[in-house]
């Protein structure tokens, strides 16, 4: 396979490698806002993946330019569904934040083990 | 040579996320959640998404790290030192990583013309919106017109969070009286970010209004703008303390503004049944068609716009507010 044709999947292993960042961090920390750092970099890593697919050679931006016939465009479908996800993504973010803060109230602790001791 | 470029900004985010996760300080990792999403935002404009990378740098780099840092102040900044090793996690995910990895070969190349994805509905987007709608930012038009309903549906998650989060941070405190504390100054008393601050906002709140109203035209639309002018109100308080943002625009404004955008969306959508069409289908809404769409997708994404900014300066006010409690 030619160089620069693996480099075409360099995205794809970006995307596999902080994906399993974001999982590692979730399943393996103890504290709930790590776990929550890390949940945001495993919907970072799928958004890049979603936005890789987007991609057309020799594409640009699909907004269409008045009078000019040939060019070509990268697909909007991707990014229309990223966008609205991004921006749900930071309010169930923020709502998990809020139920952590929460939880400290109660517990005076946001380790997961010492709340599992405090029950 | 912007291959290069993409290369070292991909490799510089698997970098960036292994120095957050391996950070035992809180606040360390936050902040480099905002580099994170910045690094995401150039890849995603690098990959010919100008509009997802706008609301990456606004909404992750912005909005995000705001409302973690406000977390991290009513909690706590270090992670207690974990006493056992995580063996069996490292290596099941890097087992995982790997079979990954080993299913990326069996997908179309990047910027490959002939993949899937782009066979199917996508061309079609790109062949009609000119006769349909006649707006040049096809990302638009799928979102407000084509995809009306996911972006409805979208809409009122974001409205179902705010509402979520001001429930569970609405009540008091538990052993501790609801008496205020004097409110928090802000950075008032130095002097450069106030400066600088100070002759930013304006600036800030009018790229968001031009990004709202430039949508159709341009990268932009009601979802950026929300959380661009959200960013700007957010610096105000964080300069001038939380009371003054308050005062500037008070909760039942931001509450109006959350209600009324969903509502709006909605109502447009029922007028164009009212009308004689289908739900969301705004060529009803005038006597030519294509200026019926038109006029839809400019109400719908004024309506998104109220909606994401009120919900994002509403669960700031929500997190800043009980930070001032004793």
């Amino acid at each position: 396979m030619k160089l620069l044709e693996l480099l075409g999947y360099y995205n794809y292993w970006v995307f596999a490698i902080t994906l399993m960042i974001g999982l590692y961090t979730v399943i393996s920390k103890d504290n709930l806002i790590k776990k929550l750092i890390g949940l945001s970099i495993f919907q970072s890593a799928v958004f890049l993946m979603y936005i890789t697919m987007d991609k057309v050679e020799g594409g640009t931006a699909p907004i269409l330019k008045a009078g000019v016939e040939d060019q070509i465009y990268s697909n909007p479908l991707p990014q229309v569904l990223i966008l609205t996800a991004i921006v749900v993504g930071v309010s169930t973010l923020a709502l998990g934040l809020a139920i952590i803060v929460r939880i400290n109230e109660c517990y005076g602790t946001i380790e997961e083990h010492e709340i599992l001791d405090a029950d | 040579m912007i291959i290069v470029f993409a290369l070292f900004l991909l490799t510089l985010l698997v970098i960036t996320a292994l120095a957050i996760v391996r950070s035992e300080n809180l606040f360390v990792s936050v902040m480099l959640l905002s580099i994170f999403s910045l690094l995401m935002a150039a890849n995603f404009f690098i990959l010919d998404a100008a509009d997802v990378a706008l609301t990456e740098a606004a909404v992750g780099a912005g909005v995000t790290t705001v409302i973690f840092l406000s977390a991290l102040a009513l909690t706590t900044e270090r992670e207690k030192q974990q006493a056992t090793a995580q063996h069996v996690a490292l290596g099941s995910v890097c087992i995982l990583a790997a079979l990954i990895i080993y299913a990326t070969f069996d997908k179309p190349r990047l910027g490959d013309p002939e993949a899937p994805v782009h066979q199917h509905v996508a061309p079609w987007y790109l062949e009609m919106t000119p006769e349909h709608i006649d707006i040049p930012n096809v990302v638009t038009a799928v979102l407000g017109s084509y995809r009306g309903y996911d972006t409805l549906g979208e809409v009122f998650v974001v409205f179902t969070a705010c509402i979520g989060v001001l429930f569970i941070l609405g009540v008091r405190p538990p052993e501790q009286s609801a008496k205020r504390t004097a409110e928090s100054g802000g950075l008032r008393h130095h002097l450069i970010p106030q400066v600088v601050g100070r002759l930013l906002i304006p600036f800030i709140i009018l790229f968001g209004l031009y990004v709202q109203f430039h949508g159709e035209y341009g990268p932009g639309g009601g979802f950026q703008a929300g959380a661009i002018i959200a960013t700007g109100v957010i610096l105000y308080a964080l300069l001038e303390g939380e009371g003054a943002a308050l005062a500037a625009i008070p909760r039942p404004v931001l509450l109006g503004l959350v209600v009324g955008g969903a509502l709006l969306f909605g109502a447009v959508g029922i007028a164009c049944m009212l009308m004689g069409g289908a739900f969301l289908d705004y060529s009803v809404l005038s006597a030519d068609p294509v200026l019926g769409q038109q006029l839809g997708i400019i109400i719908i994404e004024a309506g998104v716009g109220m909606a994401v900014c009120g919900a994002l300066l509403s669960i700031f006010h929500a997190f800043a507010a009980r930070e001032s409690q004793p």
